[in-house]
C-alpha cells in the first residue's frame, strides 16, 4: 500500500519550545489514522504543520509525492489536503451553502471577467458548483439550512457544515481536528459512522485528532501517540491501548504498571 | 419596594439626558438650530433638539416586563423629564452669578438663554422648562404604555411631520414653479411649515400607517402570493422602471441647487461603492481612500487643463481611462506592501499611504508639476457631439452614469466567485487561505476595484469644478466615506445610497449642520454602532439553497437563484 502522506523528521520550534520533535510518520492511502496524545502534545501544531499554517523548522512532508514543505496553504489546499478545526472557524456570516461553495474554490476557474459579463462559461461553472453544494448540504444532513448563516446554527449543524466544507475541496486528504469534541454519545456515533463512510464510500484518507477513546479505537486503523512534540508510540489500536508508554503519558507514572486505556467499542 | 429602587435608571437616564441637553446648548447647537422653523411660530429645530433629550430620557425610564405599574412608569419618566430639566436650568442660573461665562462659553449667549427661559425671566423661564421637561417626561414614559398597534402610527405621523418641516425649505423650492401662490402660502410658513399644514402631515402619516398594519401590509402580500409568477417579474420590472424613470427626471423636478447637492452625494456614493468593495466586502480596513480620488481628479486636470501645467491637452472623455487607470495601478501599487498586514496594522498603514499623497501634492518638490497649494486651473469639460457639459444638471447624469456602473460592478462581483473570496477574506483570513483561495490576487483586485471607482468619481469631480486644490483632498474625505458605509451598512449597496443620502445630503441641504458635522458623524456612529450595528440598510443574505426539485428537475434553471437574491 502507497502512502499518501510521509513526514520525516518534522521539527517545528516556538522560540525555545520544540512543539513538534523529529516526527516521522506516514498515513497510507485510504486509511484512517489517528493522532493522540495528552493536551499540549503538539497535534494541532503538527496538522497545521502539514496544512502549511507553519512553517517547519527540520525535516520535509511529502504528500502524494510532492512536498509541501514551503508551499502557501492556498497551494496545499489545491493539491488536495483539507481541514477541519477544533474550535469551530465557519466563516459565520456567511450562510451555509455560501460556505460550502467557499470550500469548491480549488476547482472554480472563472475570473473577474467572466463574473462581469456573465460568460456562458462562467455561468454554466456556477450552476454546477451551486448544484454540487447543494447535494454535499444533503449528504452531511443539512437540507433546509442552505440559507441560513453559519453562526445561526447549532452546535452540531457548524461541526458537520465545517466537513461538508472541507469535502467540497474533493480533498484526498481531510484532516480532522477533534470532530466530536462537545458532542453527546448519539452525535458522537453518528459522526463516527460518517467519517467511517467518507473513507468506504468516497475514499477519502482521514488523519483524526480525538479525544474521545471510543471514536479513536473504533474507527482507526493505525494510532500515533504524541507527547511533548515527540512520537512515543505507534501502532494498530490493540497495540496501542497496551502500550505502558502511552498509558503513562496519559494517566502519569505508576499508574501505568496496573492500568490499561478503558475501552469499550 | 422594588419600584423605589428602580427609579434609579429614571434618575440616571435624567441626568444624562440633562448633561446631553446642557452639552448641545453650551456649544452652541441650540441657538444654531434655532433659526430653523420646523413648525412656523411652534417649533424650531433647535427647540426639538433641546427637548427631545427629555422625551428620550423619559421613552427609556422604565421597560416593559419590568413589572412596573402605569403609575409607577409615568412616575419614572417625571423623574426623568424634571431632572434633565436640572443642568439647563443650572446653566441659566449661572449666566447670572457669573456674568463673565461668555469669555470662557463663547456660545452661552443672550439669546441662548433666551430660548431656553421662553422669553420669560429667568425664575419663570426656569419653571416653565422644568414643566416643559416633565411634561415631555411623561409623554415619553407614557408611549411605551400605548399598545403596539397605537404606538407604531403615533410614532410614525410624529417622524413624517418632522422630516417635512426640517426640509420644508426644499419642498418649497420644488414645489414652487408648480404650485398657485395661495397654496403654497396656506402650506409653508415664513419658515418651516404652518401649523395647519403638520397638522395635516400628522393625521395622515397616521391614517396611513394604521391602515397599512391593520390591513395593506397583508393585502398586499397575499396579493403578492397569489400573483403568478411571470406577473410578480412583470411588476418588479415596472417597479424598477418606474425607479429609473424618477432618478432621470429629478433633476428636472429638482432645480439647479438641488442638483448640485445631488451632485456631490453622487459623488460620495461612487467613492462609497468602490471602499464598499474593500472594506464592506473584502474587510480591509482602508482609511487612506481619498488617496485614489486624489490621483483620479490630478491625472484628469494635468491631461485636460488648458493652463501652464497640461500635459497632452486631451479631452475629459480620452482623459477618463487613463484616470481611472492611474489610480487603479495607485490601488495595486499601495495593495502590494500591505498583503501581510491586517486589521489595525493595515488601517495604518493606509492612512499614512493618504497623507504620503496629500503632502507630495502640496509640495514644493511637485508644484512645477501639478501646481502645489495653487491647484490646478480650467480643467476639462466633458463634451459630446457638440454638447459641452456645464450645469450641474449635466454633470448629474454622468455621475449617475458612474454610480450605476459601479453599482452594476459591485453587485456581479458580489454575486460571484470574487464575491465569496473576499467575504471569506474578511470572515477569516487564514481558513479563507486554507480553503485553496489566493490571498494575493483576492486582495489586489478588492483594492484595484475600491481604487478604480474612487480614481472615476475623482475625474468626474474635477471636471466639474473645473479646478482642483489639495486641500479638497483631506483625511476628512476618507473618514466622511467609511462613516457613510458604516452608517449605511457595511458591505450592502442601498446602504451606501442610503448613507450617504444622511451623512452627506442632509448636512449639505440644512446648512446649520454643516458647522456640527463632525458631532453628528461621531454621534450617529455610535448611535448606529449601538442599537443597529448591521446599518440602516443592510445587506439581506443572498438566498441559493435549491430545493429538491430544482436539483433534481430542473438543473438547467438558475433564474430561479438569481432571482431571489
Amino acid at each position: 500500500m502507497t502512502n499518501i502522506l510521509e513526514t520525516t523528521k518534522v521539527v517545528k520550534r516556538f522560540g525555545g519550545l520544540v512543539a513538534v520533535s523529529d516526527l516521522t510518520f506516514s498515513i497510507p492511502q485510504s486509511s484512517i489514522v489517528s493522532i493522540i496524545g495528552p493536551n499540549g502534545a503538539g497535534k494541532t501544531t503538527f496538522f497545521n504543520c502539514i496544512t502549511g499554517f507553519y512553517n517547519i523548522d527540520e525535516g520535509d512532508i511529502v504528500f502524494n509525492g510532492r512536498s509541501v514543505k514551503g508551499r502557501s496553504p492556498d497551494q496545499i489546499a489545491r493539491l488536495g489536503i483539507s481541514r477541519t478545526y477544533q474550535n469551530i472557524r465557519l466563516f459565520s456570516s456567511m450562510s451555509t451553502i455560501e460556505n460550502i461553495l467557499v470550500g469548491m474554490e480549488p476547482q472554480l476557474h472563472s475570473n473577474w471577467v467572466g463574473a462581469l459579463f456573465h460568460t456562458p462559461k462562467t455561468v454554466k461553472e456556477e450552476r454546477e458548483a451551486l448544484l454540487e453544494a447543494n447535494r454535499l448540504l444533503d449528504f452531511v444532513g443539512l437540507r433546509g439550512k442552505g440559507d441560513d448563516l453559519a453562526r445561526n446554527l447549532p452546535y452540531g449543524d457548524q461541526r458537520r457544515l465545517e466537513i461538508a466544507r472541507a469535502l467540497a475541496s474533493k480533498p484526498k486528504l481531510l484532516l480532522l481536528d477533534e470532530p466530536t469534541a462537545g458532542m453527546n454519545p448519539r452525535e458522537t456515533a453518528e459522526t463516527t459512522e460518517f467519517i467511517q463512510n467518507l473513507r468506504d464510500v468516497l475514499d477519502i484518507t482521514v488523519l483524526l485528532i480525538e479525544h474521545d477513546m471510543r471514536v479513536v479505537m473504533g474507527i482507526s486503523e493505525h494510532i500515533t501517540v504524541l507527547d511533548y512534540g515527540k512520537k512515543i508510540a505507534e501502532g494498530k489500536p490493540a497495540e496501542i491501548q497496551s502500550n505502558p508508554q502511552v498509558i503513562e503519558a496519559y494517566l502519569g507514572r505508576g499508574a501505568a504498571a496496573s492500568a490499561t486505556i478503558e475501552v469499550s467499542v | 419596594m422594588a419600584q423605589t429602587a428602580n427609579f434609579s435608571k429614571a434618575v440616571r437616564l435624567g441626568l444624562i439626558a440633562g448633561i446631553v441637553a446642557l452639552s448641545v446648548s453650551a456649544i452652541g447647537m441650540v441657538q444654531t438650530f434655532d433659526v430653523r422653523d420646523i413648525i412656523t411660530g411652534v417649533l424650531t429645530l433647535g427647540q426639538l433638539l433641546l427637548f427631545s433629550t427629555a422625551l428620550i430620557a423619559g421613552y427609556f425610564s422604565w421597560q416593559k416586563g419590568e413589572g412596573v405599574a402605569p403609575v409607577g412608569a409615568i412616575l419614572r419618566g417625571l423623574v426623568a423629564g424634571l431632572l434633565t430639566a436640572v443642568p439647563p436650568i443650572a446653566l441659566i442660573f449661572l449666566t447670572i452669578i457669573w456674568p463673565g461665562i461668555r469669555n470662557s462659553f463663547v456660545n452661552v449667549s443672550a439669546d441662548l438663554i433666551e430660548i431656553l427661559t421662553f422669553g420669560q425671566t429667568p425664575v419663570v423661564g426656569s419653571l416653565m422648562l422644568l414643566v416643559v421637561m416633565g411634561v415631555l417626561g411623561v409623554i415619553g414614559a407614557a408611549f411605551d404604555l400605548l399598545p403596539k398597534r397605537i404606538q407604531k402610527p403615533l410614532f410614525s405621523g410624529l417622524l413624517w411631520t418632522l422630516v417635512i418641516g426640517l426640509l420644508s425649505e426644499i419642498l418649497l423650492l420644488i414645489l414652487r414653479p408648480y404650485t398657485p401662490r395661495a397654496v403654497l402660502n396656506f402650506l409653508f410658513g415664513a419658515k418651516g411649515i404652518t401649523p395647519i399644514t403638520a397638522v395635516i402631515i400628522f393625521i395622515l402619516a397616521v391614517g396611513i400607517s394604521a391602515w397599512w398594519d391593520a390591513q395593506g401590509k397583508q393585502a398586499m402580500q397575499q396579493r403578492r402570493a397569489e400573483m403568478a409568477p411571470a406577473k410578480a417579474k412583470q411588476l418588479r420590472r415596472l417597479n424598477i422602471g418606474l425607479g429609473v424613470a424618477f432618478v432621470l427626471i429629478l433633476p428636472v423636478i429638482m432645480g439647479t441647487y438641488l442638483t448640485e447637492v445631488a451632485d456631490i452625494v453622487g459623488t460620495f456614493i461612487l467613492m462609497g461603492l468602490g471602499l464598499n468593495i474593500v472594506v464592506g466586502f473584502a474587510g480591509l480596513l482602508d482609511l487612506g481612500y481619498v488617496a485614489f480620488f486624489a490621483i483620479g481628479a490630478y491625472v484628469m486636470g494635468l491631461l485636460t487643463t488648458q493652463g501652464d501645467l497640461g500635459v497632452g491637452g486631451l479631452s475629459f472623455w480620452a482623459a477618463l481611462p487613463f484616470s481611472v487607470l492611474a489610480a487603479t495601478l495607485a490601488g495595486i501599487i499601495l495593495g502590494v506592501p500591505v498583503l501581510r498586514m491586517r486589521g489595525d496594522y493595515l488601517a495604518i498603514v493606509t492612512l499614512g499611504f493618504g497623507e504620503i499623497i496629500r503632502v507630495l501634492v502640496v509640495s514644493d518638490l511637485l508644484k512645477p508639476y501639478i501646481g502645489g497649494a495653487q491647484g490646478i486651473l480650467q480643467i476639462g469639460k466633458p463634451e459630446a457631439m457638440g454638447f459641452v457639459f456645464v450645469q450641474p444638471e449635466h454633470y448629474y447624469y454622468l455621475i449617475l452614469a458612474g454610480c450605476l456602473l459601479a453599482v452594476f460592478v459591485s453587485w456581479r462581483f458580489r454575486d460571484a466567485r470574487i464575491g465569496r473570496r473576499w467575504m471569506a477574506l474578511r470572515e477569516d483570513e487564514d481558513v479563507a487561505e486554507a480553503m485553496g483561495i489566493r490571498l494575493v490576487s483576492t486582495k489586489l483586485m478588492a483594492f484595484a476595484t475600491g481604487a478604480a471607482f474612487s480614481g472615476l468619481a475623482g475625474a468626474i469631480f474635477a471636471s466639474r469644478l473645473s479646478s482642483i486644490f489639495p486641500h479638497s483632498f483631506n483625511l476628512l474625505i476618507s473618514i466622511n466615506v467609511l462613516s457613510l458605509i458604516i452608517v449605511g451598512g457595511l458591505g450592502s449597496l442601498p446602504g451606501v445610497v442610503v448613507g450617504a443620502l444622511v451623512l452627506v445630503g442632509l448636512p449639505e441641504l440644512l446648512r446649520e449642520f454643516a458647522e456640527y458635522r463632525m458631532l453628528l458623524y461621531g454621534a450617529l456612529l455610535i448611535v448606529t454602532m449601538l442599537l443597529r450595528p448591521e446599518g440602516l440598510w443592510p445587506s439581506p443574505i443572498r438566498r441559493r439553497e435549491l430545493h429538491a426539485a430544482d436539483i433534481d428537475h430542473r438543473p438547467d434553471d438558475s433564474e430561479d437563484a438569481k432571482s431571489m437574491a
